[in-house]
């Protein structure tokens, strides 16, 4: 297998901070990669870096073999790299439906698409596969309601939908179950490892060991902008390191 | 039911029959003359051309009244130089309204929120001086643009159409555009206008704008390049603004600049804000709301609030009158402040989210009486 996303020697200051320092990561293409680490550790800007929020200091971001560096956000999206977001950034005056509608046409007609004239209820299919998208994860019933109306855990899982209806090549998670309770991060579990069978690639920001040890194959353990560890999880469990930067707290 | 009444069809033969209509309904209240009427219709069709931009993106546009000054000027050199016929005006204007929004957009949107709205206001302004001052010879400065004997109307003057020493009026294909057939044919263009805002509110497209308004950056993210959504919901709506401005110049041959000022682009926002931004029917509330105040309760005075109060005691009269005649006349504008203020307070949503509220309460009222006397049959059967 190939790797579809590579990170060679990307590094991030804000102002005196050393937010990043010289990463290097490879996403094997098929897999689900997460990345651990302690608050602060610079595991969002790394996402950031990646999507074009940020534009890294040097180092390059390659993904699918094209250099995403300078690219535009949207045009990321198109490439095929898709991130959820960690604080719901959705469509709160729109339905849940037209939230997920909203990346299902994006991915059909592309980034700008000029049709005043074509009426909405004539989009059936479009309107069907979000229908079936949000019964798929839970929210079947809240199909009309409006996205601003629903709970925080509801939203992330619309979060979860937009991202998971444009079938994304690599799919960038920002700390999917952060805020849910116990039950609803189990079944976003059992719903990362249903789709863990379609092939999608996944890279996971967690803070959840319980979550981060049942998906993935593959973890990265970030420490003060710096990859401290790659490995399996079972090798990660058993790295000293690792255990001095963040799990020695928990295994003592 | 409720889906037929919601299909593009049933809509637009209701809100045909009310706007063709109009004379009719609108005389008991004292504004069924056509002077009234075009003034409805033309500002209804800036408005609505407005709140695609307002109302679907969000973005407030400060300076719109630039295109409708562009569309009057544009008009009324068509007048001068081809024909006095309408139809080559409102197309060009409508064209060249575009041709500046399309500029101005490109350039304000760059920026978003209050940053857009003061690059929209000093590009209105500058429209404005520049129609003032320095471009005179195209605009005609203060005086304002108007008809002369001596134009070359060329079209005109090929079809044969006879030169008087009068200075001849506009027409449609020889219909006067002054009275009831000036109105008809506003009318006729607001139906229009109408029908693309309601295929543009109902499309992937107007969606797509109403998602910019709710997450902008949400929708890059989600792989849509936002810039061209805007820029062409600008250029829309100055279009709109265009065609508005042909039409004024359409029933009155005259452009003059103070047309762009911006106060003309802020009684858009008004008028707007009024009625319901972002709804269908909303800005055409607004336009109906402001310009009946600007015409009727301006022309209210004393004697007349003397008869409205007349069935009061003496001295009571003497002090409703005393209050009232405060808020006619002149003093108009404070009843139209008055009332701005209470809907905006009150209604942040217009006066669309009272009719809606207002609906809402009536069917809980008629739905919960329904439930109390099912509840009183079936203990009466038990």
């Amino acid at each position: 297998m190939s790797n579809i996303l590579e990170i060679k020697n990307v590094s991030k200051t804000f102002g005196g901070l050393h937010a990043l320092g010289d990463i290097n990561l490879e996403v094997e293409e098929g897999t689900i990669h997460a990345i651990i680490g302690p608050n602060g550790a610079g595991k969002s800007t790394l996402l950031n870096c990646c999507i074009g929020r940020l534009e890294p200091d040097t180092g390059s971001v390659t993904f699918n073999g094209h250099n995403m560096i300078g690219m535009e956000p949207h045009d990321i999206n198109h490439a095929g790299m898709v991130r959820v977001f960690q604080t719901p950034e959705i469509f709160s005056d729109l339905t849940l439906l037209e939230n997920v509608m909203l990346p299902a046409l994006s991915k059909r007609d592309g980034t700008f698409h000029f049709n005043p004239f074509v009426d909405m209820r004539r989009e059936k299919e479009i309107k069907a596969e979000a229908r079936h998208v949000l019964e798929d994860i839970g929210l079947g019933n809240l199909v009309d309601s409006h996205a601003g109306s629903i709970s925080r855990g509801d939203k992330r899982r619309l979060e979860l939908a937009m991202g998971l209806i444009q079938h994304p090549k690599l799919l960038l998670l920002d700390e999917p179950t952060a805020g849910m309770a116990r039950h609803d991060t189990n079944k976003t579990i059992e719903l990362l490892q249903k789709i863990k069978e379609q092939g999608m690639t996944k890279v996971i920001i967690e803070h959840d060991m319980h979550v981060v040890f049942s998906l993935a194959d593959t973890i990265s353990v970030l420490a003060q902008g710096r990859i401290i560890a790659t490995g399996t999880p079972e090798d990660i469990k058993n790295d000293p390191k690792v255990k001095e930067a963040y799990l020695g707290e928990e295994q003592d | 039911m409720k889906e037929l009444l919601k299909s593009n069809l049933v809509i637009m033969v209701i809100f045909a029959v009310i706007v063709l209509t109009a004379p009719a309904w609108l005389t008991p209240i004292g504004a069924g003359y056509p002077d009234i009427l075009q003034k409805f219709a033309i500002f209804g069709l800036f408005a609505i051309g407005f709140n695609i931009l307002f109302g679907l993106t969000g973005y407030l546009s400060f300076g719109h009244a630039a295109f409708l000054g562009v569309g009057s000027y544009t008009a009324v050199w068509s007048f001068k130089l081809l024909t006095m016929n309408v139809l080559p005006a409102i197309i060009f204007s409508t064209l060249m309204a575009g041709v500046f929004a399309l500029v101005i957009g490109f350039i304000s949107l760059r920026r978003s929120g209050i940053y857009f709205s003061i690059l929209t206001l000093a590009f209105a302004q500058m429209s404005y001086s520049l129609a003032y001052s320095v471009l005179t010879p195209i605009t005609n400065g203060e005086t304002g643009l108007q008809l002369t004997l001596a134009d070359p109307r060329v079209v005109d003057g090929m079809m044969g159409i006879p030169v008087t020493d009068s200075l001849p009026t506009t027409n449609l294909f020889g219909l006067a555009m002054s009275g009831y057939s000036g109105f008809y044919f506003c009318a006729v263009l607001l139906i229009v206008g109408f029908y693309v805002s309601l295929k543009i509110f109902r499309s992937p497209y107007g969606m797509k704008l109403r998602a910019i308004k709710s997450n902008q950056t949400r929708m890059k993210y989600t792989g849509f390049n936002t810039r061209p959504y805007l820029l062409s919901a600008f250029v829309i709506s100055g279009m709109f603004a265009g065609l508005a401005g042909a039409l004024m110049a359409a029933t009155d041959p005259l452009a003059g600049a103070e047309r762009m000022q911006w106060t003309a682009s802020g009684e858009v926002v008004l008028m707007t804000i009024l009625g319901g931004m972002g709804t269908l029917i909303g800005p055409l509330l607004g336009v109906g709301i402001i310009k009946y105040f600007e015409n009727i309760f301006s022309a209210l005075n004393e004697s007349a609030l003397h008869e409205v109060f007349s069935f009061l005691p003496g001295w009571l009269e003497e002090v409703m009158v005393w209050i009232s005649h405060h808020f006619v006349g002149e003093g108009w504008h404070l009843t139209l402040g008055t009332l701005f203020m209470l809907v905006v307070i009150f209604l942040p949503g217009g006066v669309m989210e009272g009719i809606t509220r207002l609906s809402a309460y009536l069917k809980s009222k008629f739905k919960g009486s329904d439930e109390i006397t099912s509840e009183k049959v079936s203990e009466d059967a038990s």
